[in-house]
């Protein structure tokens, strides 16, 4: 970012997704009431709160993946102005519980992150292929690339996966319970990874159910009941607090080690 | 390239060279089989009559058996890959039903049978059968509101499946006379396939290929769920209608032609993803090949079995698919632990 000239690096400071009055209805239900929030440019965010708060939809939402109302910008472009290929060159999405992709080779599945920068019809660049590689190797899936999706455990799969969203190589990459099915070795990674793309200037947004890997974020989105109850930084008591409150005092946040820690209060 | 990469290449290379070669084979073994035996082929060059048995019978009849059964290839991997389901096959949306209840309309209006020889009228039942088909797929869409909800539109294909069903058996009932006739193109022929047939399936097969090799990396996106294939960028909605349309029109070309002839459709890509794991731009070829070997040699297997008599194609490839199915379903619970 030393590029940018002048006293106030506005671009830096522009939020890489900004949602303002975002409503969105699953069925019949309105999971998401009202909602308005900023992400920083550069830095990691967690979204966190109890189960059926809305994160996934929120998430979604923000991704320009769910019909809602309101408006999201993306880079300070609005989403619904962007094509979807220039969003996807943007904006990498990784779900969870999407469907298998069984028959699929691990490499040719992390190729598919690459599509967005792919002209149709075009066979993949070598640039294609060194990306691959790259997301392959940062989720330690590349010496199994040949076997099909089919062939590998829930959490070899899901570093596939999580391959495949690095693959897109975007400016913003918005995760889904990334670290399902993942064992301690390679969550550690995975955070590694994320302090690395944050590093180099790239957006991170996750939704984690695990408190204290959430609080390895920069930021942290508390959300209850379809609504963002406080946003702040994670090393932030009254952040702290929100938290406890959100998850009904029976959480307790604790430092140890210098790392911000959740234990249930029992 | 990657050598991972490389290895399933040469291994999708292997399978295209082997299903070339079984074609070439079995186009060879077609020519030789009939009534009137492998003689005709060793006269032919002197009796003007074995060459007009070869090239005006046989000929056609197995290139149409190898044509009808890559277009249920294509047609299946297409529908698996679509409705995202392994047990996914191209009749699905109706076209089977439509195409019974079109052929059975025709015949109880028109008084023609499948059994005439005369060009007219098998252009007559064909047409029938087609429109049948696809008219059946039409309504599909028409109740599943269009292309956007998959499981909507296997419902649909059902619903339809089963309503057209009653009114082809109300009609056979109307006019049982009809019913031997009917029950023939039920179990799928290729009698009847001449050069016309065989030059409006090669017409066809080729314009379906490639629209669906181009729609290859769609499929690929939707193997991994639609909201990612979505945030890939990929255009989903035209693209999942293109592919209906390239599903109902090689469904129903080849239904026209030969019948409802079961399960090539529905076993020809799972062959093929149990040898190589590969995209789908290059599984939709594979399986039009292997489809297109399935009922050729299906076909020679009927005509050759109880010669001079013939079974109907149909009857075979759903004993031997039915069979591959039980197997599969078998070798899969095993492996799950009989979950």
């Amino acid at each position: 970012m030393t590029q940018n000239p002048g006293p106030f690096d506005f671009a830096r400071h522009l939020p890489a997704i900004e949602a303002r009055g975002v409503c969105a209805t699953l069925g019949q239900r309105q999971v998401l009431h009202d909602i308005s929030l900023a992400l920083p440019r550069a830095r990691w965010s967690s979204i966190v709160g109890p189960n059926g708060a809305g994160k996934s939809t929120l998430l979604k939402a923000l991704a320009g993946l769910l019909p809602h109302s309101g408006s999201v910008a993306l880079l300070g472009q609005p989403m619904a102005a962007l094509r979807g290929r220039e969003r996807a060159q943007r904006l990498a999405w990784l779900g969870q519980n999407e469907s298998a992709a069984d028959d699929l080779t691990a490499y040719d599945v992390a190729m598919l992150g690459r599509l967005p920068h792919q002209p149709w019809l075009a066979p993949a660049s070598p640039a294609d292929h060194a990306a691959v590689e790259r997301a392959l190797r940062a989720t330690q899936a590349w010496d199994w690339r040949g076997r099909a999706l089919g062939q590998l455990s829930g959490g070899e799969r899901q570093r596939v996966l999580l391959a495949r969203a690095l693959a897109v190589e975007a400016e913003v990459l918005l995760m889904d319970e990334p670290l399902a099915n993942l064992d301690p070795p390679h969550q550690a990674d995975w955070l590694l990874t994320v302090r690395g793309l944050v590093a180099a200037g790239k957006t991170v947004v996750s939704v984690l159910h695990e408190i204290s890997l959430a609080l390895q974020a920069d930021e942290l989105v508390v959300m209850a009941r379809g609504r963002v109850t406080h946003q702040g930084a994670c090393f932030d008591a009254a952040t702290h607090r929100a938290l406890e409150q959100v998850f009904e005092q029976r959480i307790r946040i604790h430092c140890l080690a210098g790392q911000w820690l959740a234990v249930p209060r029992l | 390239m990657s050598p991972a990469g490389t290895h399933q290449r040469r291994k999708a290379f292997w399978l295209a060279l082997g299903l070339g070669l079984a074609s070439l084979v079995l186009l060879a073994l077609g020519m030789s089989v009939g009534s009137t035996g492998f003689d005709s082929v060793l006269q032919m060059q002197r009796d003007p009559q074995a060459f007009l048995i070869v090239s005006e019978i046989r000929l056609p009849r197995t290139l149409g058996a190898w044509l009808s059964g890559a277009l249920l290839g294509l047609a299946g991997a297409v529908a698996q890959g679509l409705f995202r389901n392994p047990l996914a096959d191209p009749y699905l949306l109706g076209s089977a039903s439509g195409a019974s209840l079109g052929v059975a309309l025709a015949m109880a209006l028109l008084g023609i049978s499948p059994l005439a020889t005369h060009w007219l009228a098998r252009l007559g039942l064909t047409g029938a059968a087609f429109v049948g088909a696809v008219l059946a797929v039409l309504l599909t869409l028409l109740l599943a509101k269009g292309v956007q909800h998959t499981l909507r539109l296997l419902l649909a294909g059902v619903v339809i499946g089963v309503v057209l069903g009653a009114i082809t058996s109300l009609t056979l009932l109307l006019q049982p006379e009809i019913m031997q006739a009917m029950q023939s193109f039920m179990l799928g022929s290729t009698a009847f396939v001449g050069w016309t047939a065989c030059a409006l399936m090669a017409a066809v097969f080729a314009a379906m290929m490639l629209a669906a090799w181009m729609m290859g990396h769609a499929l690929d996106g939707l193997a991994l769920g639609e909201a990612t294939a979505q945030s890939l960028g990929l255009p989903l909605a035209w693209m999942r209608a293109a592919l209906v349309g390239v599903l109902a029109l090689s469904t129903g070309t080849a239904v026209a032609q030969t019948g409802l002839i079961a399960f090539v459709g529905l076993a020809a890509p799972h062959l093929v993803r149990s040898a190589v794991k590969t995209t789908h731009g290059r599984l939709i070829g594979l399986a039009s090949l292997m489809g297109a070997v399935l009922l050729t040699a299906a076909d020679i297997l009927a005509r050759g079995l109880v010669a001079p008599q013939e079974l109907p194609v149909g009857v075979l490839t759903a004993v031997l698919g039915g069979s591959y199915l039980l197997w599969l379903m078998h070798r899969h619970t095993e492996r799950t632990g009989g979950a």
